[in-house]
């Protein structure tokens, strides 16, 4: 199971606390990650990736082992230790704002 | 007794203020989606329990939210709201094309007789229907598809659609609004469309009569006589008495005639009530003072309104859809300002009290009158 750990105002749309486990299937990438979480919450769509283009919201980065992944291809594998679940993978809205 | 339920949206959250017939006392409950921008919220006249909500933030987009047991308990609808077609462009400030793009929705409007008919007015400006309580939507095309979107150019609050209008002697007839285009009106049930902006005049346009282009702020109508038309444009307070045919400035002695909100009374169809901003570089009240002003004459004669207002250091705006009336009698207005204050009048506007002084700054107010 992969581990994500999701923003503030994404956790309470969707009604969790803490991180979600997901069930990713083979070989884990950041496209693969976000279509598990947005059919297991369907609630996220349009949150993170616009409908129709999947295209980034602006204001959202993922981090995975302490590193921005944003920019890599959205069909890279993801690191080993997020897949076993070592790490997590992380949905960060930008500090911007007031 | 009957009982008033007013629906805040707020830039960070929305909040439900309920109170009886006596508009004495009222409980306050939120906020509810804390720190989401609350554009609008809305309950159906058919099914006071059905409230739509819209939701939003610049980081996860939009969001639109249902309740139906009249707030209590709230359940995220259908959030895709996509372009018919290829979405094509419209001017930007600077005169060069522009792709359409969705930001949010400004304005929801569930129809009058059926609680799972919703219209959502959108930024960039289209009309968006749902018919089955907002879990997907269809954009009603004929309108951003009328020969002159190309030429559409957002006000500074952007390309926004903010006023729907149904007319209750005929659903099919809707007259809708748009920052910076003007008004345009359906007669076949959103099919097709025509703008209707005769008589307006925008001397920041290099054509002040032109077709479209107009930054009309709002709309209001009595439902009891749908073809009369009060509109609170950029400057200029406007009457229609044909459905939007023809307009006629009736800002009279108003100390200015910009503003954002305009309402008409719910038993008194030619009273009516605006709130005068100093300019469009400055949205504050004249002179520190916030007033509402109210003619009882469907225009042009003005009176202040002032007890219970703030008179001094008042530098609060009230933004277009913050201002609402009940049904009640004697008829409630309402008012939210961008310094946190609600404010209700149960009485017609001749004395206000704050509800409430410390909200976020507030973008709606919707009143339902309940049984």
């Amino acid at each position: 199971m992969i581990r994500v750990v999701l923003p503030h105002h994404l956790r309470t749309l969707a009604g969790v606390d803490g991180e979600v486990s997901l069930d990713v299937r083979e070989p884990p990438t950041t496209r693969t990650l976000l279509d598990a979480l947005e059919a297991e919450y369907p609630v996220l769509r349009g949150t993170i990736r616009d409908h129709g283009t999947a295209r980034r919201r602006d204001f959202i980065r993922f981090f995975a082992c302490g590193t921005d992944i944003t920019l890599d291809p959205a069909d890279d594998p993801l690191p080993e230790e997020v897949a076993s679940g070592a790490e997590t993978f992380r949905v960060v809205a930008a500090m911007a704002g007031g | 007794m009957s009982r008033v339920r007013l629906l805040v949206g707020t830039k960070k959250g929305a909040f439900v203020l309920t109170s009886d017939g006596t508009r004495d006392d009222w409980e306050i409950e939120g906020p509810l989606f804390a720190g989401w921008e609350m554009y609008h919220l809305k309950g159906s006249p058919a099914d006071p329990d059905r409230l739509y909500a819209s939701q939003s933030t610049g980081w996860h987009g939009q969001v639109v939210q249902r309740s139906d047991d009249g707030g209590k308990s709230w359940e995220p609808v259908g959030n895709e709201f996509i372009y018919d077609g290829v979405p094509g462009t419209h001017q930007w400030y600077d005169g060069t094309q522009h792709p359409w793009e969705f930001a949010r929705i400004w304005h929801l409007e569930p129809s009058l007789t059926d609680p799972d008919t919703v219209y959502a007015g959108v930024e960039d400006a289209a009309l968006f229907k749902s018919t089955d309580a907002g879990m997907t939507w269809q954009e009603l095309s004929g309108l951003r598809g009328h020969p002159s979107g190309e030429n559409w150019q957002p006000g500074a609050g952007g390309l926004c659609l903010h006023t729907i209008l149904i007319n209750p002697e005929d659903p099919q007839r809707m007259v809708i609004a748009i920052s910076a285009a003007g008004t345009f009106r359906t007669d076949d049930g959103g099919e097709t469309w025509r703008p209707i902006n005769r008589g307006l005049r925008s001397p920041e346009l290099p054509d002040e009569e032109r077709e479209v282009g107009h930054c009309v702020h709002h709309i209001a109508m009595n439902p009891s006589r749908p073809d009369v038309l009060f509109m609170q444009k950029h400057w200029h307070v406007m009457r229609s008495d044909d459905g939007g045919d023809s307009w006629q400035k009736v800002s009279g002695n108003l100390p200015s005639d910009f503003g954002f909100p305009i309402e008409v009374h719910a038993h008194e169809p030619d009273t009516v009530y605006v709130v005068p901003i100093e300019s469009d570089s400055e949205h504050v009240p004249p002179e520190g003072k916030l007033r509402v002003y109210r003619s009882r004459t469907g225009g042009n004669e003005w009176e202040a309104l002032t007890n219970g207002l703030p008179q001094e250091h008042c530098y609060v705006n009230v933004l277009r859809d913050a201002m609402t009336v009940d049904a009640l009698d004697p008829g409630g207005v309402y008012f939210g300002t961008t310094g946190g204050q609600v404010y209700a009048s149960p009485d017609g506007g001749d004395s206000w009290t704050a509800i409430v002084h410390d909200l976020p700054s507030v973008l709606s107010v919707e009143a339902q009158t309940l049984p």
